[in-house]
């Protein structure tokens, strides 16, 4: 088998090292992981394994239970849609299905241009804001559908 | 140095997201500008709860409370208020029924308020260990070490009766009295601030607000039970609270308050943060030790109980985020003052997540034994937009619906049990007559889907025979025995699942059927009478109404709707994707709903 080739920037490998021995690391590792490269790489799990001296099939086990963990790439913009109980009410639905149908996208797809993705999440806990849109760290509360449009637009507008 | 006066801007999630670090900036360059930066003191505290009118900024001594401030404001606020003395009446809260202008301390939404976990929350700064300190903070750490020594904790926590408050109910003292018993080299102290619930945001803002609280109990925990080491569990979703969570453990490390020989008693004690990753189940105990180890989130059989065997098989205690908060109080104040709040069989506060259709939404806690009717109707304000009030329901996706005929219970763990809710999170969300109750249910089903680790085969397959058999009901397939199927899976799931998310499950299904079994009849045959189910509604328009303003027309998102100024506008319902864009923008009701 071909070993797997992957860059961890210095301050991850230190990560790495410093958690390595201690009891429970893999979920905090794998944050990390996903910090750096915004998804869980196929060969920084494969890297893992190795560091770690762990099966693959146990680090793959972790990341495909957690929702937070990712296997594929995000979009540059990763839109946020808050799918809580608060903003299902007030048109979280409505919301998802808008962005879904601007941007020609659904599930985990990215846009063509690898600008935007949409992730339907849980409570991101502004519910006094709801129905609330995040893209990136970004939040947009109190929103109604005809808005969608103008703020795609403008992460549109920086590329 | 001593400031003459104080401006306190929210720093917490829903006030950070409507731009009150840019108040906070601006603030201090304006009070740069204007020369009084020496005279007042900004601050930026932890939530005050009052997220619908967010953001806000509180200015001592005055105790002027501001409402929905802009960064713009803020040149003002220097200028008028803190310079010539003058309150900025423009941005002080209004009251509805009077519209008049007023303080902090007549304002609704804080009458019948009594804070215990919330006491520091919007009025200290949370990355201040100083601030906390002042407010009687380690006072409860210094007590226990010093002079009730473990027996004693015990006892107030005994004579206080508090309860655990992320679930069940337990008494907190027993749980660590069972900790405490088994002689073992090492035993864990755990802080549940897996907030799961969706709808539900204490724990996040008890913790961006007042870390030191938890932390501070922890510690409590630690010497009591006898262990050295601490993990919180928090969402990795919360960095706000992860942030300041990681500040405070690193200044109560500085004062000794943590890490070795803790205030010269002997004593040592450290907390570690493990993050969460977005696993509903983890709220478990069992599935968040799992976690916590590095492993899958799946939980495991009980007994043994944690308190046992826990963490790594050693003993460990394990609460949520507002258990923990309310320790040092009952230390420092003693178990009897607590015992003294709430009803016979529940003392103390809730902290409840008001949210949805209701009209100030935000974080309120009340005293065990307050209604639902004091929450929702004068704290909350009521419903908005004056629709009628559908139910409340409490404990989210393990909850059960409340409606307006139980709206005069008094809250405590048994009357909500008794309802077919339950306590839960503190997740408090107010349908009105607009929300859909099949609905609700099946997104709560579909929630519980999704969540639902597949360990045990009652809670995989049972969650997803209820969403399916929902699903079809919202979609006019229903039929008459599906009703019947659903309670027959509900009850067999609440029996045979092997931990409380599966147990609960099928709660918010069961309480919907047993108190809208009438709205379940509807859907089956053929109609919804919220509109919520888009599958049984139709949009139509009527041409006697209709002016052929074409607003309709050109809001519609698929270009469904065609007409003329002469021939008036109709809808091609074979296109038509039932958002109802255009029964919401005509001003002339000619768009029509069945």
């Amino acid at each position: 088998m071909a070993v797997a080739q992957i860059e961890f920037s210095k301050e991850l490998e230190s990560f790495v090292r410093e958690w390595k021995d201690k009891p429970g690391n893999l979920i905090m590792i794998l944050h990390r992981v996903q910090q750096e490269f915004t998804f869980i790489p196929r060969e920084a799990a494969e890297r893992l394994a190795r560091d770690l001296e762990m099966p693959l099939a146990r680090i793959y086990g972790v990341i495909t239970f957690y929702h937070y963990f990712k296997t594929t790439k995000p979009g540059k913009h990763r839109i946020a849609i808050c799918m809580g109980t608060a903003c299902y009410l007030k048109g979280g639905q409505e919301l998802v299905d808008e962005t879904q149908r601007i941007l020609g996208i659904k599930g985990a797809e990215v846009t063509a241009n690898g600008l935007f993705s949409i992730d339907a999440v849980r409570c991101v806990g502004c519910c006094g804001l709801a129905p609330v849109l995040m893209v990136g760290d970004d939040v947009y509360g109190k929103l109604t559908t005809d808005q969608v449009a103008g703020i795609v637009a403008k992460y549109q507008a920086i590329g | 140095m001593a400031y003459k006066q104080f401006i306190l801007v929210c720093g917490g999630t829903g006030c950070e997201s409507s731009k009150a670090d840019d108040i906070f900036k601006e603030l201090h360059a304006q009070a740069e500008a204007q020369g009084v930066a020496k005279d007042v003191q900004i601050v930026k505290t932890g939530c005050f709860g009052f997220c619908e009118k967010g953001p806000i900024v509180k200015v001592l001594p005055a105790e002027s409370f501001y409402v929905e401030v802009k960064p713009a404001d803020a040149k003002e606020i220097i200028a008028e208020q803190i310079i010539k003395g003058r309150e900025v009446t423009r941005l002080l809260y209004q009251d509805d029924s009077n519209a008049k202008r007023i303080k902090t301390e007549e304002i609704g939404f804080y009458q019948k308020q009594y804070r215990i976990v919330l006491r520091n929350c919007g009025i200290i700064n949370p990355e201040n260990i100083d601030e906390y300190i002042a407010r009687e903070g380690y006072i409860g750490l210094e007590k226990a070490l010093f002079e009730y020594k473990q027996d004693g904790v015990i006892a107030e926590l005994k004579k206080s009766g508090l309860r655990g408050r992320g679930g069940a109910g337990f008494p907190t003292w027993r749980k660590w009295e069972f900790s405490r018993g088994p002689v073992s080299d090492q035993k864990y102290v755990v802080c549940n601030a897996d907030e799961g619930d969706p709808g539900a945001y204490m724990d996040r803002s008890t913790i961006e607000g007042d870390p030191h609280s938890v932390l501070e109990a922890m510690t409590v925990c630690g010497y009591t039970i006898g262990a050295s080491k601490g993990f919180v569990y928090i969402r990795a979703e919360y960095p706000l609270a992860i942030e300041r969570l990681k500040i405070a453990i690193k200044q109560a490390r500085e004062y000794g308050l943590l890490g070795d020989n803790i205030l010269g008693s002997g004593f040592s004690f450290d907390i570690e943060i493990r993050l969460g990753a977005g696993a509903f189940v983890c709220g478990e105990e069992t599935a968040l030790l799992q976690s916590i180890e590095g492993n899958r989130g799946m939980p495991i059989p009980r007994p043994p109980f944690p308190a046992i065997k826990g963490l790594w098989g050693k003993p460990t205690v394990i609460n949520n985020v507002e258990t923990w908060a309310n320790i040092p109080v009952i230390l420092t104040r003693g178990g009897d003052w607590f015992a003294k709040i709430g009803t016979e069989t529940s003392k103390g506060t809730k902290v409840f997540a008001l949210t949805g259709k209701i009209k100030n939404s935000g974080l309120v806690e009340v005293p065990m034994g307050t209604t639902l009717r004091e929450i929702i109707y004068d704290i909350g304000g009521g419903i908005k937009s004056g629709k009628k009030f559908l139910g409340a329901q409490t404990g989210g996706p393990s909850g059960g619906i409340i409606t307006a005929e139980y709206l005069d219970t008094p809250i405590d763990y048994e009357s909500l049990t008794s309802l077919g809710s339950m306590m839960g999170s503190g997740g408090l969300i107010v349908m009105d007559e607009d929300d859909c109750v099949v609905d609700v249910s099946k997104f709560y089903m579909e929630f519980c889907v999704d969540e639902s680790c597949g360990k045990c085969s009652p809670c995989r397959i049972g969650t997803a025979q209820m969403h399916d058999i929902v699903e079809k009901i919202t979609k006019g397939l229903g039929k008459l025995e599906d009703l019947d199927k659903l309670e027959k899976i509900g009850h067999a799931l609440k029996r045979a699942a092997l931990c409380g998310l599966g147990q609960t499950a099928p709660n918010p299904t069961l309480s919907t059927i047993k108190r809208f079994r009438e709205v379940y009849l509807e859907h089956i045959n053929g109609t919804c009478r919220s509109g919520k189910c888009k599958d049984l509604v139709t949009y139509s328009i009527d041409k006697n109404k209709c002016i052929g303003c074409s607003l309709c027309a050109r809001k519609c998102p698929v270009n469904c709707i065609s007409g003329s100024k002469t021939e008036k506008y109709t809808i091609d319902a074979s296109k038509c994707i039932k958002c109802g864009e255009c029964f919401a923008v005509c001003k002339f009701s000619a768009v029509l709903k069945k």
